[in-house]
């Protein structure tokens, strides 16, 4: 009975609008947040703080998708490409830079007599990390508009980033020479000329992760808070009115898909150097459906949502993965059908006492007759 | 991007200020085909500077298609749409055309339901702004113009209520003043009043005179109480061809008229109550030929 009534309140509660936890959903819990990740290396041990690190940057490819997804309505299934691009960008540099001049090992392997042209510039600092943004916005950028022009939408959207993580990957397998093939780019040792394993430079990575996921954070609330972002959510709401309103949907999308790449990429260039490897299985289907579920759990169109799910998700995996390995993955598809089914605005829909769905083991009038009970004389 | 004040076009000169004795839009020889099939034959007509036109005509006679491709979502296989004395509007994509003052109401309300109704009229408003723009403030004396708008429509006590709850008159009314805001300089209005109470109807009614005399209105209507009850000039659509044109009493006169609506049909009273606006005959056509 007092989950019933619970269920109740929160279904009843869903009709209202709920304005003071709008402020507390973009200012107070965020700030709350920070703190709680500027002080966790404080309590935390250095594997645990390594961990973190990784799923923050996890965190900022859930809000980059959230971005598109949750406001624009752009399911992207392939957002695990721009992230592993950025990652690889980073790699390139990090190789190197720990090769010292010489030619790096799996090139060498792969008989490679010397450094392929499009990697001779990703030996500068200053050339790489601006590449972890540009190169996959920029593939965004292109493929967007080719897609979004020929007003392609909903599922088939989906369906052609999915084939890009396919195809994308089977290119970064297939060409070894290149790309270190399956295994990826690994076995770096410094980083901007100091040791990477060092726990210092651990705990330097960990805050630049949390300064770029805040980074990230403030710049999509400013897009979304701004025109812009209601005209995204228009477009969600009704393309086509968009279009009669006299705006050009196409360009609008090519932009906050682009720019979402982009944020991806940079989150890949984080992850890279604190795990130690970027490898084509970052790039493949299955991870990017991964993100998917990582913001759907979390709550979709709620920025603080795509990073409450990356770390919740990601812990219980690593948690459960420690206790049940081969059972992880039944869990992560319980997590996601009871999101979809229960709670379709995710944690933070719990959060914020709305959006759970009616449980179907209610009937319409089972729930109507508790709500009259619980208001004697409503109407309702 | 066009540039962003409203009205600019016509003081600076770009466009020379429009011979108002001429029609702002002027469809010629306009044919449209789809798959051999021909909807729109030859077609032509003219709407004035501030006129407000309905046009009626039985199901399947080109009335949503001719309003398609005025705004361009079809393209017309042969013919010429002239607007404001010198703009083919044929060759041009949706949103360049709202751009030039071409403003549409789909048949069922198209709103976006999980913005505010002021936010509504504000993501319309900024339609010829640039990107940069729309990331900062809004303009001075833009919320004035939002909320006198939304009174027009009779919305303002609802600014800050999500349009997804609105009833389905109010979201009709809405959708006018999303378009109202742009400033259009042509409003077409597809079946404005189509599932509204008769209080509904007439405030629309009245919305729509209001509207009148300032800009130009082309609106597609099936109801011929309302029809009767509000229009001046009334043009009837059959098979793709202007059948006749004049006030609603000259084209109910109209012995084309008559044969049209009484056409090839087998049940001949019900069609004919139709024409002379018995509405219970009305709702047993089919609505989805056009």
């Amino acid at each position: 009975m007092t989950t019933m009534s619970s269920i109740i309140t929160v279904v009843r509660n869903a009709s209202a609008p709920v304005r003071m936890n709008d402020r507390i959903g973009s200012w107070i819990a965020p700030a709350i947040m920070l703190v709680v990740l500027l002080a966790a290396p404080a309590v935390l041990s250095d594997f645990r703080i390594a961990l973190l690190g990784k799923f923050l940057t996890f965190a900022m490819l859930a809000l980059s998708l959230n971005l598109i997804w949750g406001y624009a309505g752009m399911l992207s299934l392939g957002h695990g490409v721009f992230f592993g691009l950025g990652g690889y960008a980073m790699a390139m540099y990090l190789k190197l830079e720990s090769a010292g001049g010489k030619l790096p090992d799996f090139m060498f392997w792969s008989g490679l007599t010397e450094l392929p042209f499009f990697w001779a510039p990703f030996k500068y600092a200053w050339f790489a990390i601006p590449m972890t943004f540009i190169v996959p916005a920029v593939l965004a950028g292109a493929l967007g508009y080719l897609v979004f022009r020929s007003r392609i939408t909903g599922v088939y959207f989906a369906l052609i980033t999915q084939a890009l993580a396919l195809i994308v990957s089977i290119l970064f397998i297939g060409q070894q020479a290149y790309t270190g093939g399956t295994n990826g780019i690994t076995n770096y040792t410094t980083i901007f000329g100091y040791p990477l394993n060092a726990p210092s430079m651990q705990l330097i990575l960990y805050y630049a992760s949390v300064t770029a996921l805040t980074a990230a954070y403030l710049l999509c609330w400013w897009l979304i808070s701004s025109r812009l972002g209601r005209l995204l959510v228009a477009m969600r709401d009704d393309e086509n009115r968009v279009r009669f309103s006299g705006y050009d949907p196409a360009v609008l999308k090519t932009l906050v898909f682009s720019l979402s790449a982009g944020i991806a990429g940079v989150a890949g260039a984080l992850f890279t150097p604190q795990v130690g490897i970027i490898s084509p299985t970052m790039m493949g289907i299955v991870p990017s459906i991964e993100i998917a579920i990582w913001v759907a759990v979390g709550g979709r169109g709620v920025l603080l949502g795509a990073i409450l799910g990356a770390v919740v998700v990601n812990g219980a995996k690593s948690g459960l993965s420690e206790s049940f390995p081969a059972m992880w993955q039944y869990f992560l598809g319980l997590l996601f059908i009871g999101a979809v089914l229960l709670f379709p605005s995710g944690i933070m829909g719990l959060l914020r006492g709305e959006g759970w769905r009616k449980p179907w083991w209610l009937s319409r009038e089972q729930v109507r007759g508790a709500i009259s009970r619980r208001l004697p004389g409503a109407q309702r | 991007m066009i540039g962003s004040t409203n009205n600019s076009a016509s003081r600076n000169g770009s466009s020379p200020t429009p011979d108002l004795s001429k029609p702002i839009l002027s469809v010629e020889g306009l044919t449209v085909s789809f798959d051999g099939f021909t909807v729109l034959n030859e077609l032509d007509l003219a709407i004035g500077y501030g006129e407000m036109r309905f046009l009626i005509g039985p199901n399947g006679a080109g009335k949503t298609t001719l309003i398609d491709v005025i705004t361009g979502k079809s393209k017309p296989t042969r013919g010429r749409i002239i607007f404001d004395g010198t703009t083919d509007l044929s060759r041009r994509q949706e949103y360049q055309l709202v751009r030039l003052g071409v403003g549409r109401k789909f048949q069922t309300p198209s709103i976006f339901a999980s913005l505010t109704v002021y936010q509504n009229l504000e993501v319309t408003l900024g339609f010829r702004s640039r990107i940069t723009r729309l990331l900062g403030k809004p303009r001075r004396g833009e919320g004035d113009r939002i909320m006198s708008t939304l009174e027009e429509v009779g919305l303002q006590h609802r600014a800050q209520d999500i349009a997804g709850g609105l009833s389905h008159g109010e979201k009709q009314w809405l959708e006018i003043g999303m378009l109202l805001v742009q400033e259009p300089k042509l409003l077409l209005l597809d079946e404005p009043v189509a599932g509204m109470t008769r209080r509904e109807r007439d405030r629309t009614g009245e919305l729509l005179q209001s509207i009148g005399g300032a800009r130009s209105v082309l609106v597609v209507e099936h109801d011929m109480d309302f029809v009767r009850q509000f229009a001046q000039t009334v043009t009837v659509l059959h098979l793709g061809k202007v059948l006749s044109e004049g006030t609603m009493e000259e084209v109910q006169q109209d012995p084309e008229v008559i044969r049209a609506y009484l056409g090839n049909s087998r049940s001949q009273r019900p069609q004919a109550g139709r024409l002379n606006g018995r509405r219970e005959a009305e709702h047993a056509a089919p609505v989805a030929a056009d």
